[in-house]
């Protein structure tokens, strides 16, 4: 990497260069269209028919039927809360591993360890809990045999607060993640220039490091949200979808062993999810850019 | 020096683009050639010179057993779907079966469900691997009536008229009652009526096997509990109400109890189930496990799962082996290994061929047990499915 630190001659062959960047990118084009693309297709497509006809039906029913709508209010609650909690929660851990030492054992514990908790979830995670929270869990029975405390009668793995918690265990690490390269970004200077100005502390963050992160706080937040709402094996495992999300009303219709008919609605719950989701990702893009604008 | 480390980083950046570009090139070289070279190779038609078996409605329009048993060996394998091993003893089955003809059962998505087989069937036509019989929830036999072959097994007079297609476009194999399972290691002892599920013993303990309006079991449970609690097989409101009671009392438990793990570990006080899906062995619970089933007091609810064979099967004469195969004598007492009833029960007890040991096994069915009509099926579950989610 030495001899790279020489300046490097300008290359400036761009025109001729981007017929070929783009036949390198044809693969994955491929790749995109046959395994996002057609699936795209076939659940709007799906959606949009009844018995062979283009039809609005189908969400006219997910979008009136409280079957429908009560699960589309149970998931944004539940994805609302899970990914507030553990991005401030995840935020406070970040900043306390930033302003340790940059090679510190903590700072690259708590990486290393995010890198590998943000990806634990669904069954495997679930079982986890059952063994340590649930009736017969460890943790349970711990506190049953030692403290005499009956944990079991107060808190119940498979409610909505027992989920919630559990996606806390794989949110926390993904905001960390996010957020610990634009903690990193927040330069040092600032700080000293904003003190030798007068600020105290407190102004600094208020008036510099909360601005220049809001951004990047906002968009890793968008992300764990859309990470909850679409949290589906997690939600399987611990309470089998008896408390119903929209992800789990989906498993309902599409794999259905009473009712015949019901694959289109889940398509057309399909089509939604894709749409809240998108809607997710636009503002997403759009508060990157701000966030792009300070910490590059 | 932030500016070296800058441009260092923007070539070493440049550097990975262009590995990338590479490695991507060859994974979609790779994506190409897998797609050239795993296209489904046509299906063969395995039908000899003389008979086209994918039309044959009975074994002795075909020829005879001696002409299936043939044909079906030269296909030489048979595409199930859906059929866990200790589902109805669908394991032993498949066991017997092998053995005795050496054809071989490949069975896809042993969780599935009914609708995956009735997809599975439509999107894999053409294809060798595509599902040869189907043994599916009646409601779905009946609506799918047109996917399947028309056939009638040597014993089908032994078939109640109830529990077929008169054309033979399906039939009933097997079916249950509505059964609580207890485990005595949580529970001191196992209600043996509906009110019974309220009382102050069952705390957090009464749990369902699946979702009501999706899973057959728990959709049954829900049923069962309407007609049970003042509802009939037209209305299955009560149901409704009795299982938010269920909620309200705090006696629900909201654990799915699919598997003997979750059992285990003490989340499943007391499962709704089909009675065959509910005893310690199809839970697969070992035998010292205190686990006791009950058909409870009142009126019981059966159902009956049916089999049918794929128009469009691969191995049209394997599929027609299969079902003589499970409707046979053998085939029925495996059912009833496997604590189903089998739809040839009565004809096996007056033959005196029943197996009577598995027979004395079975729990007791204390009062007279109904039977809904897919249509009736259809709308319970189309009013529980809605009302369990709101």
């Amino acid at each position: 990497m030495s001899a790279a630190t020489s300046p490097a001659a300008p290359r400036r062959r761009g025109a001729r260069r981007i017929p070929l960047t783009w036949l390198g990118m044809l693969p994955f084009l491929l790749y995109m269209l046959v395994f996002l693309g057609a699936p795209l297709y076939v659940v709007v497509h799906g959606a949009l028919t009844a018995n062979g006809h283009f039809t609005l039906s189908n969400f006219s029913a997910i979008l009136t039927q409280a079957q429908y709508l009560i699960p589309l209010k149970n998931s944004v609650i539940l994805s609302l809360w899970t990914s507030l909690g553990p991005a401030i929660l995840g935020l406070a851990l970040a900043a306390a591993v930033v302003a340790g030492p940059r090679d510190g054992v903590l700072r690259r514990v708590v990486s290393s360890a995010s890198g590998v908790f943000a990806y634990f979830a669904g069954a495997p995670l679930a079982f986890v809990w059952f063994a340590s929270l649930g009736t017969l869990g460890v943790i349970t029975v711990f506190f049953k045999t030692t403290l005499g405390y009956d944990l079991a009668k107060h808190f119940d793995i498979s409610s909505q607060l027992g989920v919630g918690i559990c996606y806390f265990y794989f949110q926390i690490p993904l905001m960390v993640i996010f957020m610990t390269p634009a903690l990193e970004g927040l330069k040092p200077e600032w700080e000293e220039a904003a003190r030798n100005l007068g600020a105290t502390r407190r102004s600094y963050i208020r008036h510099v490091a909360a601005p220049v992160l809001a951004p990047s706080f906002i968009a890793a937040w968008l992300i764990l949200f859309g990470s909850a709402f679409s949290a589906f094996a997690t939600m399987l495992a611990l309470d089998g979808c008896t408390q119903v999300v929209v992800p789990c009303k989906i498993y309902f219709e599409m794999s259905n062993n009473v009712l015949t008919n019901s694959i289109p609605f889940g398509l057309a719950l399909g089509t939604e999810m894709i749409a809240v989701v998108g809607i997710v990702m636009i503002f997403y893009w759009w508060v990157q850019r701000r966030a792009g604008r300070w910490l590059r | 020096m932030s500016n070296i480390d800058c441009r260092a980083h923007t070539r070493f950046g440049r550097r990975t683009i262009r590995l990338y570009t590479v490695v991507m090139a060859a994974v979609g070289a790779a994506v190409a050639f897998g797609a050239l070279g795993g296209s489904p190779s046509s299906a063969a038609t395995g039908h000899s010179a003389s008979v086209n078996w994918a039309t044959v409605t009975s074994v002795k329009a075909g020829g005879g057993m001696a002409a299936l048993v043939a044909a079906a060996k030269k296909e030489g394998k048979l595409n199930t779907i859906t059929l866990p091993d200790n589902w109805a003893n669908y394991g032993t089955q498949i066991k017997e079966f092998k053995a005795k003809y050496g054809i071989t059962v490949n069975d896809a998505i042993p969780e599935g469900s009914s609708a995956q087989e009735i997809q599975a069937i439509q999107s894999g036509r053409g294809s060798s691997t595509a599902p040869d019989v189907v043994d599916v929830g009646e409601s779905f036999a009946v609506a799918d009536a047109n996917l399947f072959a028309p056939y009638k097994v040597a014993t089908w007079s032994d078939i109640p008229a109830g529990n077929k297609a008169a054309n033979g476009d399906w039939y009933n194999d097997y079916g249950g009652y509505v059964s609580f399972g207890c485990d005595l290691a949580v529970v001191p002892s196992c209600p043996t009526t509906w009110a019974g599920l309220e009382g102050s013993a069952y705390k957090n303990a009464v749990a369902l096997n699946g979702v009501p309006g999706q899973a057959g079991a728990a959709t049954g449970a829900v049923f069962a509990a309407a007609i049970n609690n003042g509802g009939s097989l037209t209305n299955a409101q009560p149901g409704l109400t009795f299982f938010s009671t269920l909620k309200s009392d705090g006696n629900f438990n909201s654990t799915d109890c699919d598997s003997s793990s979750v059992i285990e570990a003490g989340q499943c006080p007391i499962i709704i189930n089909w009675d065959f899906l509910n005893v310690a062995g199809a839970w697969g619970l070992p035998s010292t496990a205190k686990w006791k089933v009950v058909v409870p007091t009142g009126t019981p609810l059966g159902e009956f799962y049916a089999q049918a064979i794929s128009k469009t099967a691969p191995d049209p004469a394997a599929a027609r082996l299969w079902e003589e195969f499970l409707y046979s004598t053998t085939g029925q007492n495996n059912f009833l290994k496997g604590f189903a009833r089998p739809v040839e029960q009565a004809a096996l007890v007056k033959n005196g061929t029943i197996d009577k040991a598995a027979y004395k096994a079975l729990p007791l069915v204390p009062g007279k047990p109904v039977l809904p009509t897919p249509a009736q099926t259809t709308a319970a579950a189309t009013l529980i499915a809605a009302g369990w989610s709101s």
